[in-house]
C-alpha cells in the first residue's frame, strides 16, 4: 500500500511548496478553531469560575451536566447548528449555513462545556485557597471570580488549549454545518475526510501530519508566550 | 512599657466606633465537638489585645467568629450594638495564620487590596505600604517567591491597606527569626500608633509582653483569663494559664 | 484573562490575515453528490463557468439523499444529483420548479480479483447480484440513502434478494459515502456498487477490480433542479438558473465530455439541449 516514510516526505513536500491552497485551508483551519476558543473562553472561564465561587440549589446537576456535555459529539453539536441555522430553521434569515461563521458557531458550543468544566475545576481548587482571604476583603463575587480567573490564567490556558485541541481535531460538526465547500469552508479535517473518501490514504495522512505539527505548534506558542509572560510580569 | 495612645485614627471620624465589642453566649461546634463554648466578654477599643492559649484552643477560630467568616452556633458578637455586617467587615481587616498569596507580585498583592481606590491613587499608596513593609527590593518579586518572613510583612501590609479600624493577627510572628519577629513587632506598635486597634494572637510571652496593653487566655473554646497585661504575666489566676507560662518558661 | 486571550486572539487575527483576502463574487450553493466531486468533475467544469459567468458555485456534496433534504429545507439554490424517481417526487412535491437531464455515468460491480461468486465478465447485473448472494460472498454496501444506494436496492430486487436478511452477514451497510464505501470493500475483499467515475479516481483500490459492467440497466442519470422560489425566498433564482442553463447548454455539455480521468470519460452528457431541439 503505502510506507510510512513517503507520508512523511509526502507531508513535507506538501508544506515545502507552499501550496497557496493547503495554506488557505491551514490558515481556515486556525481562524475558524482559534476564533471558536477565544468566544468558548470568554464565555466558559467566567461560567466555570461562577460555578466554582457561587453555591445555588441544582449547581451540582448542573456541573454534571457540564461534564457530560464534555464529550458532546461533535455530529450532534452540528446537527443542532444545522437545524437552527438551515433556511428552515429559526436562524435561517441570516443566511449563515455553510460559512467559517457557522462553523465557528458550531465549535463554540462544541469546545465552550469542556473549557468551562476544566476551569471550574482549577477555579474550585484556587477558590478553596483563596476563599476566606475574599471574603475578609468582602469582594463581590465578579470581583472574586475576576481575580480567580487571573491568579488561574496559566491553569487556564491549559484548559483552552485542551479547547483547541478538540476544535482543530474535529471534523463531524464543521462538515455538517460548513459544507466541506472548496475554498469557502474546507478546513484540514474535512480535507481530510474527503481525500480518505477518494482513497487517497497518503495524501489524507500526510494532511493528518500536518495537522498534528499545527496543534504541536500552537501548543509550543502558547506554553511559550505564557512562560515569557510569567518572566515579564515579575522581572 | 508602651502607652496606649487616645483612640484617634480612621475610627474617630466615622459616626460610631466598633466598640465595646461584647460577646454573649458564643458557641460553634459540630454534631460531635464543641469547639468555643458559651463565651461571654466584653472588650474595649483601647490598645492591643494579646489572645493566648495552648494549640487548638480555638484562637483562630474565635477571629474568624469575630470577623464573620463562620457563622457561630448559637450565641450573639455585638459591635456597639450592631450585628456584624458587610459594612462593620469592611472596617476590620485580618491577617491568618497561613497568610493566602496571590499568584502576583508583591506590589500587585497590595494593589489588590486597594481596589476601592482610584487607579491615580493606587500606585502611590502602593509605593507607600511597600516602604512601610520594607519590601522595595522585593516589590515585584512574585509573592509567593518571598520568604515567610517577608510574606507575614507583605500580609500585614496588605491588612492595612484597606485602612482597618480593628486589625486582627494570628500569629503574625510565628516561624520568623529574632531580627524578623522585631521588624513585625515594630510594625504593630505602628499601625497601634495610627489608632488601629490590634487584636493579636500569639505564642510568644515575651511578644506578648513588649505588645499587649491586655491578654484573652483561652482554654479549650472558653476565655478563662481576661486581665491587663501586667497582672496576667504577674499572677495568672488559672492553673491552665499558670502551666501555659510555665512551659514557655521551661523550653 | 484579557491577557491570557491576547496570544489567542492575536493568532486568531494572523490566521484571518493570512487568508487571502475573499472576493465577494456572487455566488450559489449546490446540493450535489460525491461523486461528482470525487471524480474532479466539478473541479474541472466549475472554473469554465465561472470565468465565463463570474459567479461562484459553492458544492456541498454528501449523499443525494442527504442532498436533496438539504435543499428540501432551503440549504441550496441548486440540486444536481442522480436518482430519478426521487428528483421527480422533489418538483412534484413543490420543492424544485424543474428537472432536466444532465448527463449520465454508468455503475460498476467491482470485486476482489478472487472472484469467490464467480461473476467477472457478465454482463448482466442482477444475475451477478444473484450469484454473490448465493454464494454468500461479502458486499459492501453505502446503506445511506444515495443514489448509489438506492440503485443497488433495485438491483437486489431485480434479483429476488431480500438483502435485509443478510444485513451484518455478508452484506455490510457502511452507512457512508462511496469512497469510505470502497475502502471498506477493499478492506475486506468485498464486492461493491459503486460509480465508475469514483471508481476511476479512486487511489486505494487494493485487491478489488470491475467484474461486471456494460448493462444498460447499470446506467446513472443525472438530473439538475433549481430549488423552488415560491418555498424558500432567499434561492438565487437568477444566478442557479444561468448554471442550469449553461449546463445544459452546447459549451456546457462539451465540458462535461471532454473531461477525462487517465484518457477515460467519465460523463455523457444527455441534456435535450437547445440546438439539439433545433435539429430534432
Ligand atoms: N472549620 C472547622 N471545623 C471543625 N473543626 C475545626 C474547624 N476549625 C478549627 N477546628 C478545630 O477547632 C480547634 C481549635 O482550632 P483553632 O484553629 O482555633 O486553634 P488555635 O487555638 O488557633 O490553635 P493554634 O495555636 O495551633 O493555632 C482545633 O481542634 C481544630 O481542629
Ligand atoms: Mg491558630
Amino acid at each position: 500500500m503505502f510506507e510510512s516514510g513517503s507520508i512523511l516526505s509526502l507531508a513535507v513536500g506538501l508544506v515545502v511548496s507552499g501550496d497557496p491552497e493547503l495554506w488557505s485551508i491551514i490558515a481556515l483551519s486556525l481562524r475558524v478553531s482559534l476564533t471558536a476558543v477565544a468566544l468558548a473562553c470568554l464565555i466558559g472561564l467566567p461560567l466555570g469560575a461562577f460555578l466554582a465561587v457561587v453555591k445555588f440549589p441544582g449547581r451540582g446537576g448542573l456541573v454534571a451536566l457540564l461534564n457530560a456535555f464534555m464529550g458532546l459529539p461533535p455530529v450532534v453539536v452540528g446537527l443542532f447548528v444545522y437545524l437552527a441555522l438551515s433556511r428552515s430553521g429559526p436562524l435561517g434569515v441570516l443566511g449563515l449555513l455553510y460559512t467559517p461563521t457557522a462553523m465557528i458557531i458550531a465549535q463554540t458550543i462544541l469546545v465552550t462545556p469542556l473549557i468551562a468544566a476544566l476551569a471550574r475545576q482549577s477555579m474550585a481548587d484556587l477558590h478553596g485557597e483563596y476563599d476566606e482571604f475574599f471574603r475578609s476583603l468582602g469582594l463581590s463575587t465578579r470581583q472574586t471570580i475576576g481575580a480567580l480567573i487571573w491568579d488561574g490564567r496559566y491553569s487556564l490556558s491549559t484548559a483552552a488549549l485542551a479547547g483547541f485541541g478538540r476544535a482543530i481535531a474535529e471534523v463531524g460538526a464543521v462538515i455538517i454545518v460548513g459544507g466541506n465547500i472548496e475554498h469557502v469552508t474546507r478546513v484540514m479535517t474535512t480535507a481530510i475526510a474527503l481525500e480518505t473518501s477518494k482513497g487517497d490514504l497518503a495524501l489524507a495522512m500526510a494532511l493528518g501530519l500536518i495537522l498534528i505539527a499545527i496543534a504541536l505548534l500552537v501548543n509550543v506558542a502558547v506554553l511559550s508566550l505564557n512562560r515569557t509572560a510569567k518572566r515579564l510580569a515579575y522581572a | 512599657m508602651l502607652k496606649p495612645p487616645e483612640l484617634t485614627g480612621n475610627g474617630a471620624s466615622l459616626a460610631t466606633s466598633l466598640f465595646p465589642l461584647v460577646i454573649s453566649d458564643l458557641t460553634f461546634g459540630s454534631r460531635e465537638r464543641t469547639l468555643i463554648d458559651n463565651l461571654t466578654m466584653t472588650l474595649d477599643g483601647r490598645g492591643i489585645t494579646a489572645v493566648m492559649g495552648a494549640n487548638g484552643a480555638g484562637k483562630s477560630l474565635l477571629l474568624r467568629l469575630l470577623h464573620g467568616l463562620l457563622t457561630p452556633t448559637s450565641g450573639t458578637i455585638n459591635w456597639n450594638g450592631q450585628q456584624l455586617d458587610d459594612d462593620i467587615r469592611a472596617r476590620q481587616a485580618m491577617v491568618f495564620q497561613r497568610p493566602t498569596m496571590l499568584r502576583r507580585s508583591a506590589a500587585d498583592n497590595l494593589a489588590f487590596a486597594l481596589q476601592g481606590l482610584p487607579r491615580s491613587k493606587r500606585k502611590h499608596r502602593v509605593e507607600e505600604l511597600i516602604t512601610e513593609a520594607k519590601l522595595e527590593h522585593a516589590a515585584l518579586t512574585p509573592a509567593r517567591l518571598l520568604s515567610g518572613g517577608e510574606q507575614q510583612r507583605l500580609a500585614i501590609a496588605r491588612a492595612r491597606a484597606s485602612e482597618p479600624e480593628l486589625l486582627f493577627l494570628d500569629e503574625p510572628a510565628a516561624s520568623l527569626d529574632p531580627i524578623a519577629t522585631h521588624a513585625v513587632e515594630d510594625f504593630v506598635r505602628d499601625i497601634h500608633h495610627d489608632g488601629i486597634k490590634v487584636i493579636l494572637v500569639t505564642h510568644d510571652v515575651g511578644q506578648a509582653k513588649r505588645l499587649a496593653d491586655d491578654v484573652l487566655f483561652l482554654h479549650r473554646g472558653r476565655v478563662i483569663e481576661q486581665a491587663p497585661a501586667e497582672e496576667f504575666f504577674k499572677r495568672p489566676t488559672s492553673a491552665a494559664a499558670r502551666a501555659y507560662l510555665d512551659g514557655q518558661l521551661a523550653i | 484573562m484579557k491577557r491570557l486571550l491576547t496570544p489567542l486572539a492575536a493568532l486568531a487575527l494572523v490566521a484571518s490575515a493570512a487568508l487571502p483576502a475573499q472576493a465577494e463574487d456572487p455566488f450559489i450553493i449546490v446540493q450535489s453528490t460525491t461523486s461528482t466531486q470525487n471524480s474532479g468533475l466539478l473541479n474541472y467544469i466549475l472554473p469554465i463557468f465561472k470565468k465565463k459567468s463570474g459567479i461562484d458555485v459553492r458544492v456541498v456534496a454528501v449523499g443525494t439523499g442527504q442532498a436533496i433534504k438539504n435543499a428540501a429545507n432551503g440549504d441550496g439554490d441548486v440540486l444536481l444529483v442522480h436518482a430519478k424517481p426521487a428528483e421527480e417526487k422533489f418538483v412534484a412535491d413543490g420543492q424544485g420548479v424543474k428537472r432536466f437531464d444532465v448527463m449520465y455515468n454508468d455503475f460498476v460491480i467491482v470485486g476482489p480479483k478472487s472472484d469467490p461468486a464467480k461473476v467477472a465478465g457478465g454482463k448482466n447485473a442482477a444475475a451477478a447480484f444473484k450469484a454473490i448472494a448465493d454464494a454468500k460472498a461479502p458486499f459492501a454496501s453505502r446503506g445511506d440513502d444515495s443514489g448509489t444506494h438506492k440503485a443497488e436496492k433495485r438491483h437486489w430486487k431485480a434479483a429476488g434478494v431480500d438483502i435485509d436478511k443478510a444485513s451484518g452477514d455478508w452484506y455490510r451497510s457502511t452507512g457512508s459515502g462511496m469512497g469510505a464505501t470502497l475502502n471498506t470493500a477493499a478492506g475486506m475483499n468485498a464486492y461493491a456498487l459503486t460509480d465508475r467515475a469514483t471508481w476511476i479516481a479512486f487511489k486505494n483500490k487494493g485487491e478489488l477490480e470491475i467484474v461486471v459492467e456494460g448493462d444498460p440497466k447499470l446506467f446513472n442519470q443525472y438530473g439538475v433542479i433549481l430549488v423552488n422560489p415560491e418555498k424558500h425566498k432567499h434561492v438565487k433564482v437568477k444566478e442557479g438558473q444561468q448554471f442550469i442553463d449553461w449546463l445544459l447548454s452546447a459549451e456546457g455539455q462539451n465540458a462535461i465530455r471532454s473531461f477525462k480521468v487517465d484518457g477515460q470519460q467519465l460523463f455523457f452528457p444527455n441534456a435535450e439541449t437547445a440546438e439539439k431541439k433545433k435539429a430534432g
